[in-house]
């Protein structure tokens, strides 16, 4: 299943993946569009991505973190254009317990933000468009690549 | 006659620096043992790529790297704008 997709999120069928009858405890994060950055008032918003380096990192925050936690996770990114209030992103992660629950599902949206080459581009109500940059920008290496 | 080794790198730019750069895609032919930084220099020479700020996120074939990795023949290396996902 792929990380990226052009179509909405259902996070009810993300919580359903990772749902198990050992699994009591279930936290999902959903990240929707704002209408405002900066002080100004947006009004649609795309989503880009280096697809196949997306689908690599997300791929790799999902192994890393079910092996430091007993969880599974299932994340989802949408891509293309979107309006005010629809999720960008969904993550479901599911563990025996709350602790371990939460602690993944926080680790797995600050790397997707740290790691995943995703990049939006904001249309204000001015009818201004500009990219906005709030995640990664320094030089990052991968643990386990090439030095 | 003589020939001159090289490695040839295929760089992918992304969202604002393509649109700086005004190409999503360029085959950089660089020296042997060449690194990340060389091929920023060869994007730093086109027109539009002064603007590239001093040490960009890089992926050398789809994991990030810093500017010493080296490049090998045939590698592709993406230099992406700041990150913006979730």
């Amino acid at each position: 299943m792929p990380f990226l997709t052009d179509t909405p999120l259902d996070l009810a069928g993300l919580i359903a993946e990772v749902t198990a009858p050992d699994r009591g405890g279930v936290a999902a994060f959903v990240g929707t569009v704002r209408d405002h950055h900066g002080g100004r008032p947006v009004v649609e918003l795309e989503y880009s991505a280096y697809g196949a380096m997306a689908e690599a990192e997300c791929g790799r925050i999902v192994e890393d973190t079910e092996r430091r936690w007993p969880v599974r996770v299932a994340l989802r990114h949408r891509i293309g254009l979107l309006a005010i209030g629809e999720a960008a992103v969904a993550i479901a992660v599911a563990g025996a317990h709350r602790d371990e629950a939460f602690a993944a599902c926080r680790h797995v949206i600050e790397e997707l933000k740290r790691r995943v080459p995703i990049w939006k581009r904001e249309r204000y109500a001015d009818g201004t468009v500009e990219w906005v940059g709030t995640g990664q920008a320094a030089s990052l290496t991968a643990p386990g690549g090439r030095p | 006659m003589v020939t001159t080794a090289s490695t040839t790198v295929h760089i992918l730019l992304f969202a604002s620096y393509a649109e700086r750069l005004g190409l999503e895609r360029i085959d950089a032919a660089l020296r042997p043992g060449a690194t990340v930084a060389d091929a920023l220099a060869y994007l730093r020479a086109l027109p539009g790529g002064a603007e590239l700020p001093a040490r960009p996120l890089c992926a050398r074939n789809l994991a990030h790297v810093g500017a010493d990795a080296a490049l090998a023949d045939g590698d592709e290396l993406a230099v992406l704008p700041p990150l913006a996902g979730g």
